[in-house]
């Protein structure tokens, strides 16, 4: 069994809004940005207290990129916040030109990712954007699984110069990385050690994979569970020290299987030591309106999917 | 020592033979606004060539938002000692740093931001003007945009923005040669009146009508700085020629995209004297 306890459900957004606020106080050359979103993302409390190094740009996300581009110009450490899909796609031309081509040092910082945004349905539940920004030269993705985790990676984003993507939700979610565990950007972390099959996932169905661990151990699997809260740059040692222990991967992500996760370690697999990989992951379709957890059900985004995914992997 | 007044010619020798050797860029932006350049980098800009810094604290600021006529922008830069006169002989060449559009990726120096997909320079400068005004810094920020580029939506968020804001560290100016690659911009999309325009959103107007007058243009930006400070950002509406300087290149579209052969380019060339000597 797992030895991770859930230390109270908590957001993902609000470990990015303490993470923000932490920053503020420490690092005086951090500002943020938010297109009216404020309370959404939990930028508030940074808001009140830096007024002067806060930037309400409203409901106006390609300017806001832009801006946040022009502020590095002088020094400055923008972070810029709204939701995922205001953050990646509908801004994908500015983040391009004037913030990744143009090396940047701007922090991308995205809320209510995925399926599990929930009833507002799929023109809000983003589910390309890893895929989106991992293809742009350059740029730093970060999917954080916890609130403690989500926190630690906003605080380690303003020490590391160049353009990054950090993506979170809405919803809350288990809470079990330590709290004082410092977030190294690049690497991966094995929370669970394992024989039989390795567990690749990210963001909230990390907590997913340890549940799903549990459940193949009742069964006497051994799962390897490890945790790619970076998606670029890849920690491909990590996943191939793994694989060559397991030999096969089920990979988990709320996110299509086209770009994601499963993409990534389908290619680097290939590419290095083939092995057989099943996807727990969104199969080219769109969200619908629904709580997060009848989403995350009806699309296979769970333990339980997880479960069934390395049944069928180990098959293979 | 050079006169200001040597630099127009000399900078439209520069952006003709750029755009030959290639056979490719687009010389009828860049000779229309050649007497901006030239006023804004050799009179009105406060700024450091010989020890570029991307943070440009200390400095006035330029932004090209129409990235498109980087060769006005590659003379001007490399004649006011930014990085050597020779190298502009290497424009949209492979291995070049004078990237067809201007980008930071290759160290440019003078360079500060990636620009060609029209609409992003605005919003660039509004940040980097908000920068200076953190920093204390008194300096000032410049921008250039197309008129046809005024009809990207980004650039009214900036507009609303600076304006609602008081951004009024910032000087953009528009390039109004009404012509765009499909045809005049009243045939492709009329715009109606832009100071209007920028006045609605809050923005001190100024117009200059003849921006291919040298002095006109100096006295232009000098009465912008005047009005710096005040509250509003300033938004100088300059009517210009598109390819202004060479006569069968003048007042039309036709040339905002293509090269002329050696035959043009010799033509042209007689129009414009060598008064600084050629690269």
């Amino acid at each position: 069994m797992h030895p991770y306890t859930n230390q109270g459900s908590q957001d993902t957004r609000s470990g990015f809004g303490a993470g923000l606020l932490e920053l503020g106080r420490r690092n005086p050359s951090v500002v943020a940005l938010c297109a009216d979103l404020t309370g959404s993302l939990k930028m508030d409390a940074f808001a009140k207290e830096f007024p002067d190094r806060f930037f309400q740009t409203g409901i106006a996300e390609a300017h806001m990129m832009g801006m946040a581009a022009g502020l590095t110009i002088g020094g400055w450490i923008p972070f810029t916040g709204t939701f995922a899909n205001f953050s990646t796609g509908r801004v994908y031309d500015q983040i391009r030109q004037s913030i990744a081509y143009s090396d940047k040092n701007v922090k991308i910082c995205a809320s209510h990712a995925g399926l599990t945004l929930g009833e507002d349905g799929a023109t809000h539940q983003i589910l390309e954007d890893i895929g989106l920004m991992k293809m742009l030269p350059g740029m730093t993705v970060i999917v954080p699984a916890d609130y403690n985790q989500t926190k630690a990676a906003t605080i380690a984003l303003a020490d590391h110069h160049g353009p990054a993507y950090l993506r979170f939700g809405r919803p809350k979610v288990a809470n079990f990385t330590p709290a004082d565990k410092p977030f190294i950007i690049g690497k991966a972390d094995v929370l669970v050690e394992g024989s039989d099959l390795t567990i690749a996932a990210t963001g909230h169905l990390v907590w997913e994979a340890l549940e799903a661990s549990n459940a193949l151990a009742a069964q006497g699997i051994s799962a390897e569970v490890i945790n790619f809260a970076t998606i670029k740059p890849f920690d491909t040692e990590a996943l191939l020290r793994s694989v060559h222990k397991t030999g096969r991967v089920v990979t988990a992500e709320e996110h299509q299987r086209h770009g994601g996760l499963g993409d990534l370690v389908a290619q680097t697999l290939g590419m290095h030591r083939p092995a057989p990989v099943e996807m727990v992951a969104v199969n080219d379709s769109f969200g619908e309106s629904g709580t997060p957890a009848q989403l995350m059900d009806k699309y296979g985004l769970n333990a339980t999917a997880i479960v069934e995914a390395a049944l069928k992997v180990r098959n293979r | 020592m050079a006169s200001i007044y040597d630099y127009p010619s000399q900078i439209r020798r520069d952006i003709l033979r750029m755009v030959h050797q290639p056979q490719s860029g687009h010389p009828g932006g860049s000779m229309g606004c050649t007497e901006f350049f030239t006023a804004l980098y050799f009179d009105v800009l406060r700024h450091n060539p010989s020890a570029f810094s991307m943070d440009g604290r200390g400095e006035d600021l330029f932004f090209l938002s129409n990235g498109h006529i980087s060769p006005v922008l590659y003379s001007t830069l490399a004649r006011s000692g930014y990085f050597p006169v020779a190298e502009l002989s290497t424009f949209r060449l492979i291995n070049t740093r004078l990237q067809g559009h201007p980008t930071t990726h290759d160290g440019l120096p003078g360079v500060r931001i990636a620009s060609g997909s029209l609409g992003q320079g605005l919003s660039v400068a509004v940040g980097a003007a908000q920068a200076k005004k953190l920093n204390g810094d008194k300096h000032l920020v410049y921008t250039l945009h197309g008129d046809g580029e005024l009809q990207e939506g980004q650039i009214w968020e900036a507009a609303m923005y600076a304006g609602a804001k008081k951004v009024d560290n910032l000087i953009a100016t528009v390039d109004a040669n009404g012509q765009q690659i499909d045809g005049s911009t009243d045939e492709v999309l009329p715009m109606g009146d832009l100071g209007a325009k920028f006045a609605a959103f809050g923005w001190d107007v100024l117009h200059l009508e003849h921006g291919n007058d040298l002095d006109a243009v100096r006295a232009a930006l000098r009465e912008a700085g005047t009005h710096t400070g005040k509250g509003k950002p300033v938004v100088i509406i300059m009517k210009t020629a598109m390819g202004h300087g060479v006569d069968f290149m003048a007042g039309t579209h036709k040339w905002h995209g293509v090269a002329p052969n050696d035959d043009e380019l010799a033509r042209a060339l007689a129009q414009c004297p060598e008064t600084l000597g050629d690269y």
